[in-house]
């Protein structure tokens, strides 16, 4: 019996989190963030795909490392520690699972290795399969897609997007169909993308596997959300890092302020709220990656779920541990902040998650 | 990451099974015994349905002789003499708490004593108090608060002199709790006055029927636990009831504070209060509505499941690292107090307020649910919220121990 991350998923992860140390600082975001020069991210992102996290999940008969979940939660963290400005969750996680698990074998032979090699890469939008807001919705009519999609993820120069339809059916559009509209979404996280698309008539290829079986749509769900919650994991833990080494330097009234028990009661609380949610992530990236029971529903639901609330009260304490400090542009660790919000809505906010999760344990008949 | 214990305890799963059947749901009789109410408010098995009927003392005998209870301890004091192993204890306690089988007795002579004497007492200490700990035959109580010496243990005062063989002690515990049903007291004793202060302290066992000792009962809030005072007036007992050296009661203590603090919180028994906190959700309406039913009660109720699901996952990976050494989870073992208590004071804290004045209800009263137990356990964990180390002291430890910030300030001033 082990419960944890195993020596290569340590490794994995590891990797990433010493690239993202060396090739993003803070500098480094805040240029991506403000627009100011665009080719650190396509370094940035080139340096990430060089440690091979684009193949982790497309299965090795398709040229890929055909990872579990867990590894790729790995990465997750790293990347959430790191504010990573790449894209992963739509790209080379969702993606590569709704291809494998809605494709037919054509679809899969065609796609898989393309995302290895990195020839292709994909967007992702679901956001309207778990809750529509404003008009927003997809309409499927002879093989021609209209309506429009907010939130989809990591389109950024994206060369195909997977979208789904309310009944989980899932199909790919081409990012260049001139029936296609992508603006880009201003959100406060600059570390990540997120596009509204617009579709009239736009040609789409459905993902066959997924027309009958609405568990495919939400076995991606469920992993995108458990991959969130990682990156809420690691983004955490830097905040909590960063404010407790911030807290052993800084002083006033001739002392560290580490040394007022106030602001070392509120690191001990982020410590403690922290600590039992790796191994919850942990555990539910490990059930999704054995079966597709209620059980590993009802984990992904909650992981989402309970990791938005401490993220959100980790975010909060940290910055407070820094005082005015924490409030600026010029520290960053706002970043983080954002991060963590972000993480918090999408896929699915808190009371939304744990809907469904009332809903998988039948309390609502 | 891998969560099978493995075939080769497919055969010792399949039995411990075997007997919780047999168990399921069972009740042990005290015969209305007061001294067992901590135990069975621990359990979190409050609302068990009927099964076989047990009395108390043949159950624990029973236990340990199947190897459930006191598993690794020698035969020659009273164990079921096995080696240590963690997934065993692990599958025992998984399919008991599965099953709805009452666990074995627990206490402060069980889960601290005992630990205590296997790693610092003499063979004669051993075989005198372990057996019958074990079996529930000796009840002991901790005397280590005093009315000055709560959070900071260290400056306690009671005194104990070496007199002609004898320790003679006089001064004040306070807080005791189960001092009134106990046979026996572990207790420490400034013996050493001219130390420093952590260094002045002796680990000494007190029969309680020594002349000298008087017992005053203090009611806790919840009218039904209790503690006490205990007051010493030249109360005499042998030098050999000391344990380890003079001096060494510091260490002795610290030693097995964990134990206490890890059991004050079972993950299991907070399954346990979980499901039947749905279950009680499903039974009880307002309006003619099921209260699972409303919206905002069924929110909390997820709020809550997520963090049980998470100290639960986070108990397989405290056990993971007992059975993989090099696995580091310091900062995880520390937190267990803390997030344990207050997640379970919370848990008992929403069955109340879902039933709203029905909460409220209490005792006796006819129409109270599930014997009061909600409203008993809620007021409970606050007292374990306080005791055991307090939560602010918890996380005094927690930021200076696990994130390596500045200790507290030492204030020694005697006034
Ligand atoms: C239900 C229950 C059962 C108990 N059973 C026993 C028993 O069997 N045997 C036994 O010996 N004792 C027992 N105790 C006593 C228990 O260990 C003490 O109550 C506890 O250690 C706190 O000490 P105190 O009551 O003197 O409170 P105090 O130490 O006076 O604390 C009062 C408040 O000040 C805070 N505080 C104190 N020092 C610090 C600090 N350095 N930093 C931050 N905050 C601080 C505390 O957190 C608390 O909020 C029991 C207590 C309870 C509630």
């Amino acid at each position: 019996m082990y419960f944890g991350l195993s020596e290569e998923q340590e490794f994995f992860h590891d990797n990433v989190k010493k690239f993202l140390l060396d090739n993003a600082s803070i500098d480094e975001i805040r240029k991506i963030a403000n627009g100011d020069d665009n080719s650190i991210q396509k370094d940035i992102l080139q340096g990430i795909v060089n440690l091979g996290v684009n193949s982790l999940l497309v299965p090795e008969e398709y040229g890929g490392l055909g990872t579990e979940l867990l590894h790729a939660v790995s990465i997750s963290q790293a990347l959430g520690g790191g504010v990573g400005p790449v894209p992963f969750l739509g790209s080379y996680v969702m993606a590569p699972l709704a291809l494998s698990l809605g494709g037919n074998e054509n679809q899969k032979k065609v796609y898989l290795p393309k995302i290895v090699s990195n020839e292709i890469r994909f967007g992702v939008g679901l956001s309207e399969f778990i809750g529509a807001r404003e008009d927003a919705g997809l309409e499927i009519n002879k093989n021609k897609v209209s309506g429009r999609a907010l939130f989809v993820i990591d389109a950024e120069n994206a060369d195909k997007i997977i979208l789904s339809t309310k009944a989980g059916v899932l199909f790919l559009v081409d990012a260049s169909d001139k029936n296609l509209k992508i603006n880009k979404l201003i959100t406060v996280d600059k570390t990540r993308t997120f596009h509204e698309l617009v579709l009239k008539n736009v040609d789409c290829e459905i993902l066959e596997q997924s027309i009958e079986n609405i568990e495919i749509v939400k076995k991606v769900v469920d992993a995108g959300r458990i991959i969130l919650a990682a990156d809420t994991l690691g983004a955490s833990e830097s905040m909590i890092e960063k404010a407790v080494a911030y807290s052993k330097e800084r002083k006033q009234f001739n002392r560290t302020i580490g040394s007022f028990q106030a602001v070392k009661h509120m690191c001990a609380e982020m410590a403690a709220d922290l600590e039992p949610c790796y191994s919850l992530v942990w555990q539910a990236a490990h059930s999704f990656d054995k079966d597709s029971s209620e059980e590993s529903r009802l984990l992904a639901c909650q992981v989402k779920s309970h990791l938005s609330e401490i993220g959100k009260s980790i975010s909060k304490k940290a910055t407070e541990v820094h005082g005015g400090m924490g409030f600026t542009d010029l520290l960053g660790l706002h970043y983080w902040f954002k991060r963590i919000g972000l993480n918090r809505q999408i896929l699915g906010a808190p009371e939304i998650v744990r809907e469904e999760a009332a809903e998988i344990q039948g309390f609502n008949q | 990451m891998d969560l099978e214990f493995g075939p080769e305890y497919d055969d010792f799963k399949k039995e411990v099974q075997e007997f919780c059947k047999e168990y399921s749901n069972a009740i042990i009789t005290s015969g209305g015994d007061k001294k067992f109410e901590m135990h069975d408010a621990l359990s979190g098995n409050s609302n068990a349905k009927k099964g076989k009927i047990v009395n108390r003392s043949d159950w624990q005998r029973l236990l340990i002789e199947k190897g459930y209870f006191a598993r690794s301890i020698p035969k020659e004091y009273g164990g079921f003499g096995g080696e240590p192993d963690i997934i065993k204890s692990r599958i025992i306690a998984n399919e008991f708490s599965k099953y709805k089988v009452p666990s074995g007795m627990g206490g402060q002579g069980i889960d601290m004593l005992v630990p205590t004497l296997l790693e610092w007492g003499t063979e004669e200490q051993k075989q005198k108090y372990i057996k019958s700990t074990l079996h529930g035959e000796t009840i002991w109580c901790q005397g280590y608060s005093e009315p000055n010496a709560g959070s900071d243990l260290a400056n306690l005062q009671t005194k104990g002199e070496l007199v002609n063989g004898n320790w003679v002690i006089n001064g004040q515990k306070i807080w005791t709790s189960t001092a009134q049903f106990s046979q026996m007291m572990f207790c420490l004793i400034r013996t050493e006055p001219n130390a420093s202060k952590h260094a002045g302290i002796s680990f000494i066992l007190i029969p309680m029927d020594t002349p000298g000792i008087e017992i005053r009962p203090l009611v806790d809030m919840t009218l039904k636990a209790g503690f006490n005072e205990v007051f010493f007036d030249n109360v005499t007992v042998p030098e050999e009831n000391l344990v380890a050296k003079r001096g060494e009661g510091w260490s002795v203590a610290n030693s097995v504070l964990g134990h206490e603090r890890g059991s004050l919180a079972n993950p299991n028994a907070t399954m346990n209060r979980l499901n039947s906190l749905i279950n009680l959700m499903k039974e009880e309406t307002i309006d003619g509505r099921r209260l699972i039913d409303v919206p905002s009660y069924r929110d909390r109720l997820l709020q809550i499941q997520g963090k049980v699901m998470a100290v639960q996952a986070h108990s397989l990976r405290l056990l993971s690292s007992k059975i993989n050494p090099n696995q580091n989870v310091k900062l995880g073992g520390m937190i267990q107090k803390l997030v344990g208590t207050e997640l379970r004071h919370e848990l008992e804290g929403l069955a109340i307020d879902v039933m709203g004045e029905l909460g409220t209800l209490y005792e006796d009263d006819p129409n109270v649910r599930d014997g009061g137990s909600w409203q008993f356990t809620y007021m409970y964990f606050l007292g374990l919220i306080i005791g055991g180390g307090t939560n602010q002291i918890q996380k005094n430890i927690i930021s200076e121990r696990g994130l390596g910030m500045p200790r507290e300030p030492k204030v020694t001033v005697e006034v």
